[in-house]
């Protein structure tokens, strides 16, 4: 690195309010994509608490004592609810919306995105869509119960309020779609000056594949959900078979969008692994073109699949087949990222931090989720466990598992960067041992009971499955615990947190080589790029 | 800029004037002319129009009326990505509805 | 490409300002990507439906005014002639031909929805909408027919009133001299949104008026 001055502590941070507003309005008015990634940041941790809350209460109606503590139609409705927030809310926006927002424009060297005002524009949609969707809870015909799908007909029937449900996550969508565009638009035009394409950091990688995505499927969700709207307020029939429509024609605009949505959720959070290996490994990351091709071959091949979730729904023999062959393909080239993650260990420096622990735990949670997918999109499997619980038990490996835990090892990573406080190490790693023991303990049964014949998204059970919903169920207690610590240490740190040093974990990028936290523009001089990103010489062990 | 591209906006040092333009309007009012005959010769001959002087019509809107033809390659493969994109969603969709 | 950025960026930067209109055209195309897939989407439910009901979209395509249709056709078409005109304009400084050209554009636009509004008018009287009592007599892929008809002129139409609107604002920049012959990226980007309509409803006169 040359040309970068690091008298930056002359500078005052991001943190404080220099321009003509103070406060809250300061905030609320900023156009630094770091207090934009905040502002994401605060929202999100709240969804997902309430996210969990409601995950909570939907395992314990499943204990028999308490199976009467809420009526079926609240079931139905905490599911849908569940799934709206935690995909939406969280899931969807997390990684690139915090981590893509704070660490972007720093890691290529720029000063901030290619559309500052814009940015901003995509953080009140998120506020606005979330806001409608918890409106939807307590207007019209109360909250929707249609699971986060909404599919047809049912969604266009059901009296209760899918309209405004869905309203607020179209608005979603533009949050989603212009920050793809924002990003896009940054890497192609504001890369600092020798950064070529092969020398930008794996995680802009991963952002920029996301991106793609983003812009390219979203689209067609918004239409499908306009679909549904005009169907419930002027009976336009497209899906409805009464007026000619087809459902099948909803269930595929549908996946369209929310199978590549999925790769949204994990490619970012790969990008994430891929920063951190090289960075407690303290080596060069093995195989960089494969794991930056492997993101667009992620992003390209998984808008090819989407109806491996309609297998069992009625299509062609002939497209169960292609979909089938189209979902084997595309654990390929997220089969060559582990390998190259773990290979990046060999004859690596082992620095064991929290980060590293918790992406060691992506690889392990996601390994799960990824061959229960292959499983899944294994037709003659597919039949036996479509609509169980081995489905719900796939899914939160990845997205939990995955993505879940990749945000986590982001904050891990990147809060002294961001805060300038130290959070404590070991109650991270306290934190982890209830989170992962619970995790799979609530994850794996569901596996289990789905390949024994449970059923998804039944407020009760027969009696064969007891036991499995009680380990379940406690296991979800652990899960809980261990998030709630696992916040509160950060929580902790920003009021009371020693303070950070710059490089606190001894990382090459750019980031680790400006003050944390950083001075609004970034960087006092555009830095002039000379070498690849993650270049560790014998003398830089923190 | 050797090409004459200006550095600031991006474009190329020669514009292409209101003759241009107008030549190329005078072009899809003809294109669509052919259209509208087309449809009337019968249904398989209207289809065959919806499918090679429609995309026409919009590849001339693209290319000078969006200004596709003067700018660089990295816009041609946007818009390049997006139609084939669109393109796959078809064929894939018909794998289905085709083949019922 | 990272010489074309430096030396492009150094001259935005003479000012102190960050300007980049090759990248401002980026994000506007890639903002037209979402656009173009938006509608793609509703011509993929077309597609979709005409393969199931091939004989009932013929049946109601008959029933479409091929005249306003083609009438609207060059209406837009020579909106879009207009659009890239002031856009030419606003490049020799001839301030006055491109707000001619801005202004005659959105007029162009305005009576495309009257026309619209008088077809869709039509259909209303004739008792064809969504959920009328004669739709429901109707056969099934009528009923498609019609409720892509609507769904699709309708949402076309939503666009053109958002690009007059947008068009109109662009208006009143050039008079206050907020666009110039030297910073004009913000016509162009409008120019983009307009013609990306245009090229919509190249489509949907074939798909609906001509070839159903």
């Amino acid at each position: 690195m040359t040309a970068v001055a690091t008298t930056g502590h002359a500078e005052p941070s991001y943190l404080v309010d220099t321009g003509k507003r103070k406060g809250i309005a300061a905030w609320l008015t900023t156009t630094d994509h770091k207090r934009i990634a905040l502002l994401y940041l605060y929202a999100m941790v709240v969804f997902f608490l309430v996210g969990m809350g409601i995950g909570v209460a939907m395992r314990l109606v499943q204990l028999h004592s308490l199976q009467h503590m809420m009526k079926p139609q609240t079931y139905n409705a905490l599911f849908t609810l569940h799934g709206v927030i935690m995909i939406f809310l969280f899931v969807i926006p997390g990684v690139p919306a915090v981590f893509g927002n704070f660490l972007l424009p720093i890691l290529i060297g720029a000063k901030d995105v290619a559309f500052p005002k814009l940015n901003l524009a995509t953080w009140y949609f998120f506020m606005a869509g979330g806001i409608i969707a918890v409106a939807a809870l307590f207007t019209g015909g109360g909250p929707p119960d249609t699971g986060w799908s909404f599919y047809a007909p049912f969604s266009v029937r059901t009296g209760t309020n899918v309209t405004l449900a869905v309203f607020g996550a179209f608005v979603l969508g533009f949050s989603s779609m212009l920050t793809g565009v924002n990003f896009i638009t940054t890497i192609h035009r504001l890369r600092a000056p020798g950064m070529g394409w092969f020398r930008m950091p794996l995680f802009c990688w991963g952002l920029y594949a996301t991106s793609w995505i983003q812009i390219l499927a979203t689209p067609i969700v918004a239409i499908t959900l306009v679909l549904v709207i005009l169907d419930r307020l002027f009976g336009v029939g497209l899906f409805d078979p009464s007026k000619g429509g087809d459902p099948l024609l909803y269930q595929h605009l549908f996946w369209i969008y929310s199978h590549p949505a999925v790769y949204i959720m994990i490619l970012p959070a790969m990008g994430v692994i891929s920063e951190v290996m090289p960075t407690f490994c303290k080596r060069p990351i093995f195989g960089y073109k494969a794991i930056a091709f492997s993101s667009l071959s992620i992003a390209g091949v998984g808008s090819l699949v989407w109806a491996h979730h309609m297998f069992t729904s009625g299509m062609s023999e002939f497209a169960n087949m292609i979909f089938a062959l189209l979902t084997m393909i595309v654990a390929i080239p997220s089969a060559i990222k582990v390998f190259n993650w773990t290979s990046t260990m060999y004859k690596g420096s082992i620095d064991f931090q929290p980060p590293l622990l918790y992406a060691l735990t992506f690889i392990f949670l996601f390994c799960i989720g990824g061959l229960t997918g292959i499983m899944n999109g294994t037709l003659a499997i597919n039949v036996h466990i479509h609509d169980t619980y081995f489905i719900v038990g796939h899914f939160h490996y990845v997205m939990f598992g995955g993505t879940g835990f990749g945000f986590f090892t982001a904050l891990l990573y990147w809060f002294p960067k961001m805060f300038g406080k130290n959070y404590s190490k070991r109650w991270a790693y306290v934190a982890w041992v209830p989170m992962f023991i619970g995790f799979n303990m609530l994850y794996f049964t569901m596996l289990v009971l789905g390949l024994q014949g449970m059923p998804r998204r039944y407020w009760t059970h027969l009696p064969q499955f007891d036991t499995g919903h009680v380990v379940a169920t406690v296991g979800s207690w652990f899960l809980a615990t261990g998030l709630v610590l696992f916040f509160a240490n950060f929580v902790w740190a920003i009021f009371k947190g020693s303070e950070a040093e710059d490089n606190p974990w001894g990382g090459v990028t750019l980031e680790w080589q400006i003050p944390s936290p950083p001075p609004v523009e970034n960087f006092e001089e555009i830095p002039t790029i000379t070498h690849g990103p993650y270049e560790f010489s014998k003398e830089s062990h923190a | 800029m050797s090409d004459g591209t200006n550095a600031v906006t991006g474009h190329a040092a020669e514009h292409p004037g209101y003759r241009t333009f107008i030549l190329v309007w005078v072009a899809l009012l003809l294109l669509t002319a052919a259209l509208v005959g087309l449809s009337h010769l019968g249904q398989s001959y209207a289809v065959l129009g919806l499918l090679t002087i429609t995309p026409l019509k919009a590849a001339l809107v693209f290319y000078f009326f969006m200004h596709l033809k003067y700018e660089s390659t990295l816009f041609k493969g946007v818009l390049f990505v997006t139609l084939a994109t669109l393109l796959i969603f078809f064929a894939l969709l018909f794998a289905d509805v085709a083949f019922r | 490409m990272s010489d074309a950025i430096a030396q492009g960026a150094a001259g935005a930067h003479a000012h102190g300002e960050h300007r980049d209109d090759v990248g401002a055209r980026l994000g506007m195309w890639l903002f037209l990507v979402t656009e173009i897939v938006l509608f793609g989407g509703l011509f993929l439910a077309y597609s979709y439906m005409r393969y199931l009901y091939p004989v009932e979209f013929h049946e109601g395509g008959q029933q479409l005014n091929v005249t306003i249709g083609v009438i609207n056709t060059v209406i837009l078409l020579t909106s879009s002639l207009t659009m890239v005109l002031s856009l030419v304009a606003i490049q020799r400084a001839d301030l006055f031909k491109a707000k001619l050209f801005v202004g005659t554009t959105v007029v162009l636009g305005l009576a495309f929805l009257v026309n619209k509004g008088f077809e869709w008018a039509a259909k209303f009287h004739h008792g064809l909408y969504p959920s009328s009592e004669h739709m429901a007599t109707l056969p099934h892929g009528e009923q498609v027919f019609f409720s892509l008809y609507f769904t699709m002129t309708g949402l076309h139409g939503v666009h053109v009133l958002v690009g007059i609107s947008v068009l109109t604002w662009v208006l009143t920049l050039i008079a206050r001299g907020r666009i110039t012959p030297d910073r004009y990226v913000l016509q162009e980007n409008a120019g983009l949104y307009w013609h990306l309509v245009d090229v919509v409803w190249i489509y949907l006169l074939p798909l609906f008026y001509l070839a159903a």
